[in-house]
């Protein structure tokens, strides 16, 4: 499907997807949406990629194998998740920085977790797609 | 402190997992990380239960948010106690892992996936939360959904896809009760359902609530009818697999079986009668369905139904001394079963088959080994003092002050069936002369194999050997822990009160 105007667009398309991404992963910390979703949608940029301009390409862009991304998303939400324990917290509980910082705003552990979710999801979806197309 | 305490064993357990991705190519490192981590898991686990032991139920908030909005991890002397015993055969069946499954399988995160499962297994022990128990119900299936098809051979594949629909049918009927459930009450945290459930107007609805979930946990547990899944799965997937799903998943559905016909649906004569009626028949089909079969495997599946039934029969008969036998059973029958099944595995490295018909001479080649053998195979049995002997006291002493006769003869003819079919896989197995087999290509015979690898395979049976022995000959300790369990769920206002009460600690 290497058709000019899909390649052209999705040139355009990628960073955009990705920076509409990393809004959906930042937005989800006060307001609804989140790591999940931001992580799909990061995931479906590089899908758009692979169809335009095939697989090879997008996995030299890539750099490292998607699957990669799996633990270090698992470890980043693992690490956000216990470090209440060490201030005598629960597990889990929602650690937050007393002063908000100028420009990004107020950050909480919640932001790690939901990047740790959001990594995994990116690495789990394109190790998935990435076999099936290879397969096929 | 008190926050990581009893929930050390299933953070171990995550993060080993984690490291083992990391290592995903070098299976040197993946080997040795794996035992690493289920001996420090093991050794929290034994930590959790010392403690628990002395200073009683312990809770956990995740999130700092109080119940009953937030969700509870709840330690009770029953949770801690299948924590510890997850811990225990994690442990062993991790060793025998690291020789007997083959190394196409260990390449795709063999151990990773593992100690996936034991995580979800953990947590659902610990969890407090009905809503939570599904979410861990499905951590462990869809591990177990990867370690089942790992390698996909084709009778492997075959195996996964019954076990596959079936456990994925009764993880729909379970949110189907959870959901029905919810809109009743308006609540998913245990100890407030065991309140609420109460104050209902709709008790019809109530009890069709349980039925559905005694129809959900029931596919899980492999009890009659719904037992079909297990033989036909359990026999595919490498022994070590096997092994930890003999041992513990059919457990899980038991444990959840447990908890919510002991602390949200009570006594519901209904329930109670349906349940000693599945026992009985689970009983009688599953010893009857391992006296035919032909494949070693498929014997101790039939087996695993079998006695599933004793531990459901205590639960129906719902006195506190038929509780207690049936703690005590689950106690030694997660030991054994995931013992039985690595007999199977090392039994398949030393004969190259599992069929029964093929198999001999086992004790003339390896006399030691099959001593050795003889203590989980005649523990099963319950020969005294070994350690399956103890718990039917205590049920049938439970069938008789409830002058439930049906299953005090269920429990008998369940105990002489397992000793017939374990009579027969002794004598065929170890006595007989041996037939010719014919060897696969790659195979390797146990004496190809380095003295370490050796001691790999003999060392987790022998381990679990010893705890069957402790569990037979300390019956003193264990009858005593699993009566104060027993005394623990049929006093639930005590669980209620754990997991309130930091909530009016909490300022």
């Amino acid at each position: 499907m290497k058709t000019i105007i899909l390649r052209t667009a999705s040139d355009f398309l990628l960073p955009v997807l990705l920076l509409f991404s990393l809004f959906i992963l930042l937005r989800g910390h006060y307001l609804p949406g989140g790591g999940f979703i931001g992580g799909l949608v990061a995931a479906i940029a590089f899908v758009l990629d692979a169809f335009a301009n095939g697989l090879k390409n997008t996995k030299t862009l890539l750099k490292i194998h998607p699957g990669f991304l799996m633990p270090v998303g698992l470890s980043l939400a693992f690490v956000s998740a216990v470090t209440p324990l060490f201030f005598d917290l629960p597990l889990m509980t929602g650690l937050w920085a007393s002063e908000p910082i100028p420009v990004i705003g107020n950050l909480g552990s919640a932001l790690f977790f939901d990047t740790g979710v959001y990594l995994v999801v990116i690495g789990a979806s394109l190790t998935i797609i990435f076999t099936i197309s290879e397969a096929a | 402190m008190s926050n990581l305490a009893i929930l050390s064993p299933l953070l171990i357990h995550l993060l080993f997992s984690i490291l083992l991705m990391f290592a995903w190519r070098s299976l040197k490192w993946q080997k040795s990380l794996t035992i690493i981590g289920n001996s420090i898991a093991l050794a929290a686990s034994i930590w959790v239960f010392i403690l628990v032991y002395e200073h009683g139920t312990q809770t956990v908030q995740s999130g700092n948010w109080q119940a009953p909005f937030g969700i509870t991890f709840v330690g009770d002397m029953l949770a801690v106690t299948l924590v510890l015993l997850t811990c225990i055969s994690g442990f062993a069946v991790a060793i025998f892992s690291v020789v007997s499954v083959i190394k196409a399988r260990l390449k795709f995160g063999y151990f990773s996936v593992f100690h996936f499962l034991l995580m979800g297994l953990i947590g659902a022990f610990l969890t407090g939360d009905i809503f939570n128990l599904y979410v861990w119900f499905e951590i462990i299936i869809i591990s177990s959904f990867v370690l089942i098809s790992l390698g996909g051979e084709k009778n492997q594949l075959e195996g996964a896809v019954k076990y596959f629909t079936l456990n994925f049918l009764a993880s729909m009927i379970f949110l189907t009760a959870l959901g029905v459930l919810y809109g009743l009450t308006g609540t998913l945290n245990m100890a407030d359902l065991s309140q609420k459930i109460v104050l209902l107007e709709n008790q019809a609805l109530v009890e069709i609530c349980a039925v559905l979930f005694l129809v959900g946990f029931g596919i899980k547990s492999a009890v009659f009818p719904l037992y079909f899944w297990l033989p036909a799965s359990y026999h595919t997937p490498p022994s070590a697999v096997s092994a930890i799903f003999a041992g513990l998943l059919t457990k899980v559905g038991v444990y959840a079986l447990i908890r919510v016909f002991t602390l949200i649906f009570v006594g519901d004569l209904f329930l109670e009668t349906l349940l000693l009626s599945i026992a009985i028949l689970s009983i009688f089909s599953g010893g009857i369905g391992a006296l035919i079969q032909n494949n070693i495997r498929k014997v101790f599946s039939y087996l695993i139904i079998c006695h599933i039934g004793f531990m459901i029969g205590g639960l129906g008969l719902f006195t506190t001394v038929a509780i207690a036998g049936t703690i005590f059973y689950l106690i030694h029958d997660i030991i054994v079963k995931t013992n039985l099944f690595l007999i199977s595995g090392l039994i398949y490295r030393l004969r190259s088959t599992s069929s029964l018909q093929k198999l001999g001479g086992l004790y003339d080649q390896y006399p030691k080994i099959s001593l050795l053998l003889a203590i989980p195979l005649f523990s099963l049995v319950g020969i005294p003092p070994l350690s399956g002997f103890w718990p039917k006291i205590s049920l049938i002493l439970a069938g008789f002050e409830q002058q439930n006769y049906w299953f005090v003869g269920a429990v008998i003819f369940g105990s002489l069936i397992t000793l017939v079919v374990i009579a027969k896989v002794w004598s065929e197995a170890f006595w007989k002369e041996p037939k010719p087999v014919k060897k696969w290509k790659k195979f390797v015979d146990f004496s190809q194999l380095k003295q370490i690898q050796k001691a790999q395979l003999i060392f987790p049976i022998a381990f679990l050997s010893v705890v069957s022995l402790y569990i037979g000959f300390g019956a003193e300790h264990i009858q005593q822990l699993s009566e104060r369990i027993a005394n623990e769920l049929m006093d639930n206002q005590q669980y209620i009160d754990a997991v309130f009460k930091t909530r009016t600690d909490a300022r």
